[in-house]
């Protein structure tokens, strides 16, 4: 038979083991790919068993006037200092023009005017941040959905790129500009707008004028701001880092409805 | 020859089945991860606000800091408007021997650095994991008909005076009455079962933008997004003082038994009428 001692000896050393090996082992653990690709998998489970209950019909809440945060914080970058931005937003983005391009029947590019010219939906919703805080706020802008079907989406397109004006960072091959991307049925959505009015009044700078996504089912980060370009794509790997925005090449998960 | 003395004062019983032994311990390591990597994405923005919104200026908790007149950082916790200085432990800690802006300090986050973005995979990993844990053991409880051990009679309702006097001079049940839940542990872990983790776990739910579009009376149910976050937040800390009472009673009880029988499943037991070795 085992020594008791032993046995005594073990059990504590395995507790205290254990739990000082949780303590410090962690954070290296989690730079081996191994162990965040295991990690990163609960990404996949999320969005496959919320994609059993969110049929594209389901609409996010949306609130009274009386609701509409008095404060509504700006967040990520809150002023584009590139050059091309500036210059634009210095004629109120009255030469700024949508491109929308990519796997699509007919290329086109739309001005601000153009764009305010086609129906629109207003919806007053929540905006969570990945941080944790809420705001409400009014949003005006057109269904993406109208534009898509303007443009015409070729069958093999299966994601909807934007690609926005502001620079992240300075990277080794030159500069990494915010950008975002859904899938065409998260496209489609009902609330999918891209506004250009934010509580009855133009779009302001820090949320994102001339144009930002409003995708009401997610958290902040998927909504791009200062959108220049659309692109319907097949794939996302060949896009910068790979995984389908900025955030998401920063460690972030795509599906952002959790 | 004290070794055979007391083989025969003491019963060897069988006390935890096999499901309840690995689902235990998956918990362990769930909860843990889970407490560790929630503070990590309470640091993101380390303030708690009730209803729908947040109203900035009015956090019901805010673990902030401000710069003092010297050039130092300073941590300052607010709850409902009083503010006190928590300097070194929450608001403002030391990261790499540097006075550092931080909600809770690094020693209790997961990662240990500031990363929402793996704070986030860590928690919603083990989220998953806590759920299908809990889902096995509670299917194993009401197969095997345990529940209904968890279920206080009558008589130790009417006896729950005495057990809680019992419990605060740190006598325990022993003999046959330690074979089964007294009636302190029956209440606390029905409370738990019942009400405290279906809470905290429907909070979290409560708190993603996709599941709000579908089942949006759990928004009313919480009175909003940042009072289910609140909620939640206030949950996983009942869940930490029921786990540091719990690991309290495990060491003065009879650590070394207690822990064997949570490993091996054997728990020994001193026979009725026979005093302590």
């Amino acid at each position: 038979m085992a020594d008791p001692m032993n046995r005594r000896g073990f059990l504590t050393r395995a507790s205290l083991l254990s739990s000082s090996l949780l303590l410090s082992g962690c954070d290296p653990l989690v730079q081996q790919s191994w162990f965040r690709n295991i990690l990163y998998g609960a990404e996949n489970v999320t969005r496959s068993v919320q994609g059993l209950f969110l049929s594209d019909a389901r609409l996010a809440p949306e609130y009274s006037e009386a609701d509409i945060s008095p404060k509504f914080r700006a967040n990520g970058t809150i002023r584009p200092d590139d050059d091309d931005y500036t210059a634009l937003a210095a004629d109120d983005f009255s030469n700024w023009k949508l491109e929308v391009g990519g796997l699509v029947e007919r290329p086109a590019s739309y001005s601000l005017a153009d764009l305010r010219g086609m129906p629109s939906r207003t919806q007053i919703t929540r905006h969570d941040c990945v941080e944790g805080w809420s705001c409400i706020g009014k949003w005006k802008g057109v269904p993406l959905a109208h534009v898509l079907d303007l443009v015409g989406l070729k069958p093999q397109a299966r994601f909807i790129v934007f690609y926005c004006a502001d620079t992240m960072e300075q990277t080794l091959d030159g500069e990494a500009k915010y950008y975002e991307s859904v899938a065409i049925a998260d496209a489609r959505h009902p609330q999918t707008i891209l506004a250009y009015e934010m509580n009855d009044q133009v779009l302001p700078i820090p949320h994102g004028a001339p144009l930002r996504l409003r995708l009401e089912r997610q958290l902040g980060y998927k909504m791009a701001k200062y959108i220049m370009k659309i692109e319907a794509v097949e794939s996302l790997k060949e896009i910068n880092g790979g995984n389908g925005g900025y955030w998401e090449d920063n460690g972030y998960e795509w599906y952002a409805g959790i | 020859m004290s070794d055979r003395m007391m083989a025969s004062r003491k019963v060897r019983t069988r006390r935890h089945g096999i499901v309840v032994r690995i689902t235990h311990w998956v918990n362990v390591l769930c909860m843990t991860v889970l407490l560790m990597s929630g503070l990590q994405i309470f640091n993101a923005h380390p303030a708690l606000y009730w209803g729908t919104q947040s109203n900035f200026d009015h956090p019901i908790l805010r673990l902030g800091s401000e710069e003092t007149p010297d050039g130092s950082v300073k941590g300052v916790t607010t709850i409902a408007g009083h503010s006190a200085d928590s300097t070194g432990v929450l608001g403002a800690s030391k990261v790499n021997g540097e006075m550092t802006a931080r909600g809770f300090p690094s020693w209790i986050t997961l990662p240990s650095y500031q990363d929402l973005a793996d704070g986030r995979r860590w928690h919603f990993f083990f989220a998953w994991l806590f759920v299908l844990n809990g889902a096995v053991y509670l299917l194993s409880l009401i197969v095997s008909g345990h529940w209904r051990g968890m279920i206080p009679s009558g008589a130790q309702l009417r006896h729950i005076g005495g057990s809680i006097r019992d419990h605060m001079r740190l006598r325990f049940p022993k003999g046959e009455e330690a074979r089964t839940y007294n009636v302190l542990q029956r209440l606390t872990y029905l409370v738990l079962i019942l009400v405290v983790i279906p809470v905290l776990v429907l909070g979290g739910l409560t708190m993603s933008p996709g599941l709000d579009s579908v089942f949006s009376g759990l928004l009313d149910l919480f009175g909003g997004r940042q009072s289910a976050r609140t909620v939640h937040f206030l949950m996983a800390f009942a869940l930490l003082l029921f786990t540091l009472v719990h690991v309290v009673m495990v060491l003065l009880s009879g650590f070394l038994n207690n822990m064997r029988s949570m490993i091996t499943g054997t728990y020994v037991i001193e026979e009725e009428g026979r005093s302590d070795g």
